[in-house]
């Protein structure tokens, strides 16, 4: 194992440690040099460290060799900071396999923070991605971002103010998000066309809508196969600033758990509470406001195999970010009444019914003691709103934990 | 073949513009660290212009890189050809292609944003009348393509590489007297990957020496020839069908042939500009947004499509394409803006390209349907 530890850095980390007032961001030029020269020069095995420092980057960093891995001193000590970043759209594009980075922070980078895109065997631990002015529209979409990856852990993660999601797995296949932190993003942790994903131990709060189990149409793969568990998920009230046409906008602020268009998920053993909207959705592609004409042929835009159980919610759906949820609450539940803990979109693929019912393995399957749920009946014109819970008493095979090497190997550590 | 390994042998080689043989390196990373070590082009007397072994081309309707002005050379070792295909070319081990990025400057030595053509067949380029950016290099090793890129000193007489890129500030005049202001990216390498790597894991690939975009006619000293005749004449090029009828040709950028519509036009443009990445195998497969020649016009190349990861580069819009309405189109959005995190390329421009901007708009406006 080779490790090159920067060098002209010396320099900028005993600036930084004099404690001299900040001045207005100067790209440390060599810095980013030398950096990027390393990046491209990375073999397998090599150990990239980066120490202790505040570095200001003007520029993309990109990673392109297999089996390098990116060290800091920390994510509260070791910072790159984009800020005033001229061109690029992330901080750090890795398209490689066998990655590790961990113990580093990416701040107010232009676009996304960390984007992944095609590996296998990726470890993001301890990396914190953040807008330091706050939650703002002008701030990037997406804080730690691996795509089309495979054998993905995020580990003690921080993600603070992305203007899309601060986690977002996209169209990835055997992941592990757990133990890790979001706020103050539109939409905290995010897996979209994922399959196989286990979400756990997590903390999501302050954020629009806590944790997202999304398929959008159009893509190589549809996501199915999540677990979200043991995760606090709490106060997810912030007002959506996120950009019109992002699947995000769709989601009301003061969602706690969002399920849309995905197929086999199980929520349990969380604790949810304090959302404004719903502690828990589960829609349909249709009601973010899209047409046939906008999905391909072969995409399926319905929820289903769908096992809600043992979540303790906490208060909700006092005050839903929605024009028809509004009417909707203080008609049926009254000025101070609140809207049940799960919301259902209502739309269901009826090519599918047998009898006026789904089959019992494509159903949303609810087990959660007095935990209510509503169907809005959206397809209708919220005509036929029920809360009528026979149809949904049941419950669905559980689904395997996920296998990752990586994940058994961190235990514990 | 021994490489010119000192120095001195590039300044003499400079200094009384002796023709040598281009640089032969099928293997190793012992890459020059000068541009004049390749061999490839011979700077004296006022001009830079290819070597006598070393073939210039040109291309329909290139990639928009900041108006910079780009003069593009191929050689290949002798004996060696490359194998026609009408996707992309096979190229022997030992090419090299160069393209040199510059601006044309005026006589008081201000740079100029216009669309001429500076290059003479005979001489190249006049060096008092251009100003020298970046020559990049793409090499084909036995084990793929290497991507170089040589940015040229301030006196614009040697380019040195640069594996971390560099970024110029430079002001650009156009003929109505406005400045541009255009904060030049010179990629690093894996900039050049991002672009290069058309599939993924299939390494790096030459992007405009392919059929469609070199079936045109080209100046030579010779004479104007059809450059994919004139690659074959030239022992360039093995394969070509008999019938240029028979190879594909995009439109000619700015002055498109009899019956090149504006949808071709666009399509054209889409190709060179967007679907290194936009294709089901390229870096942004993972948008679904298809922008290639082969994905015909549909929900998969944008229309009615909803963005997926784009973003604030979604602009508040609601779709990729909205037929009939530019203005409510995600893509027009894109190219339409400097910003890094939003525009379209994400790479290789700060100054938007408004004749292509306007080529694209003009098109999704002749669009017909709703969304």
């Amino acid at each position: 194992m080779r490790i090159a530890t920067l060098s002209v850095l010396a320099v900028s980390v005993l600036l930084a440690a004099c404690g001299e007032p900040e001045k207005p961001a100067v790209t440390h030029v060599d810095f980013q040099k030398e950096l990027q020269a390393k990046l491209i020069k990375a073999k397998a095995g090599d150990v990239i460290e980066i120490p202790a420092g505040t570095y200001q980057l003007d520029r993309s960093l990109s990673l392109k060799a297999s089996g390098v891995t990116i060290k800091g001193a920390g994510m509260d000590k070791t910072v790159l900071s984009f800020k005033g970043q001229k061109s690029g759209a992330e901080g750090l594009l890795v398209d490689a396999s066998d990655f590790t980075i961990e113990d580093l922070a990416f701040e107010d980078t232009k676009g996304d923070s960390l984007k992944v895109v095609g590996g296998k065997n990726i470890i993001i631990r301890r990396v914190r991605t953040e807008w330091t002015n706050g939650p703002a529209t002008e701030n990037g979409a997406y804080g730690i971002y691996p795509v089309q990856t495979e054998n993905v852990l995020i580990d003690g993660a921080l993600a603070i103010g992305a203007s899309d999601a601060g986690i977002y797995v996209g169209q990835s296949r055997n992941v592990v998000v757990r133990n890790s932190r979001a706020e103050k993003n539109v939409a905290g942790i995010e897996i979209e066309n994922t399959i196989g994903a286990d979400v756990y131990d997590n903390v999501a709060t302050g954020n629009t809508g806590g944790i997202l189990v999304f398929n959008m149409p159009n893509l190589q793969q549809a996501g199915r196969a999540t677990r979200v568990y043991h995760n606090q998920v709490q106060g997810n009230n912030l007002g959506n600033f996120g950009h019109k046409g992002t699947p995000v906008a769709s989601v009301p602020a003061g969602s706690g758990v969002v399920i849309n268009s995905n197929d086999q998920v199980e929520i349990f053993d969380n604790d949810i509470g304090e959302h404004k909207t719903a502690n828990l959705i589960v829609s349909s592609y249709f009601s973010t406001g899209y047409t046939n004409l906008s999905t391909a042929e072969g995409f399926d835009p319905y929820p289903e195999s769908i096992y809600i159980y043992g979540n303790r919610f906490g208060p909700g759906g006092d005050s839903p970010d929605n024009l028809e949820l509004k009417a909707l609450r203080i008609s049926q539940y009254g000025l101070s009444g609140r809207l049940p803990d799960i919301l259902w979109d209502g739309y269901v693929n009826v090519d599918k019914l047998k009898d006026g019912k789904l089959p019992a393995d494509l159903a949303i399957c609810v087990d959660n003691g007095s935990a209510g749920m509503i169907n809005v009946d959206a397809p209708n014109g919220y005509k036929n709103i029920s809360t009528d819970m026979s149809s949904h008493k049941c419950s669905l095979p559980k689904l395997p934990a996920i296998e990752l090497a990586s994940a058994k190997a961190g235990q514990g550590a | 073949m021994k490489r010119w390994g000192v120095l001195v042998g590039a300044l003499l080689l400079a200094a009384c513009s002796k023709q040598s043989a281009p640089l032969y390196l099928p293997e190793g990373e012992n890459y020059p660290q000068t541009l004049s070590e390749w061999g490839m082009l011979k700077l004296g007397g006022g001009h830079l212009q290819p070597v006598a072994e070393v073939t210039p081309y040109d291309l329909n309707t290139p990639l928009f890189t900041d108006y910079a002005h780009k003069m593009r050379t191929v050689w290949m070792p002798a004996g060696e050809a490359a194998n026609y295909g009408e996707e992309h070319f096979d190229f022997p081990v030992g090419t090299v292609l160069s393209k040199t990025f510059y601006y044309p400057r005026d006589e008081k030595g201000q740079l100029r944003l216009n669309s001429q053509d500076d290059r003479d067949a005979n001489t190249g380029l006049a060096l008092d009348r251009v100003h020298l950016v970046e020559t990049r290099i793409l090499l084909k090793q036995k084990s793929g393509w290497v991507a170089l890129p040589y940015v040229w000193d301030e006196k614009q007489q040697e380019a040195h590489l640069e594996l971390a890129g560099d970024s110029q500030s430079l002001s650009l005049l156009d003929d109505q007297g406005k400045a541009l202001a255009v904060n030049y990216e010179v990629p690093d390498a894996n900039q050049c990957a991002g672009c290069h790597e058309e599939s993924h894991g299939q390494g790096i690939n030459p992007l405009g020496p392919k059929a469609r975009h070199l079936n045109k006619d080209l100046v030579y000293s010779e004479g104007s020839a059809n450059q994919l005749q004139h690659w074959q004449q030239k022992g360039l090029l093995k394969g070509l069908p008999a019938e240029l009828a028979g190879v594909p040709q995009n439109a000619l950028w700015g002055h498109p042939r009899p019956g090149e519509s504006l949808e071709m036009q666009a399509r054209s443009y889409l190709d060179a500009n967007c679907a290194h990445c936009h294709n089901p195998k390229g870096p942004a497969r993972t948008s679904g947004l298809m922008l290639n020649l082969a994905t015909a016009t549909g929900i998969h190349s944008g229309l009615c499509k909803q963005p997926v990861a784009a973003g604030k580069g979604s602009g508040d819009r609601l779709v990729d394409i909205h037929p009939g309405k530019p203005d409510e189109s995600v893509l027009i959005y894109r190219v339409e803006s400097t910003d890094p995190s939003v525009m379209m390329p994400e790479l290789g421009r700060s100054a938007v390209h408004h004749e292509g901007v306007d080529v694209l708009t003009r098109w999704i406006a002749s669009l017909d349907g709703g969304c």
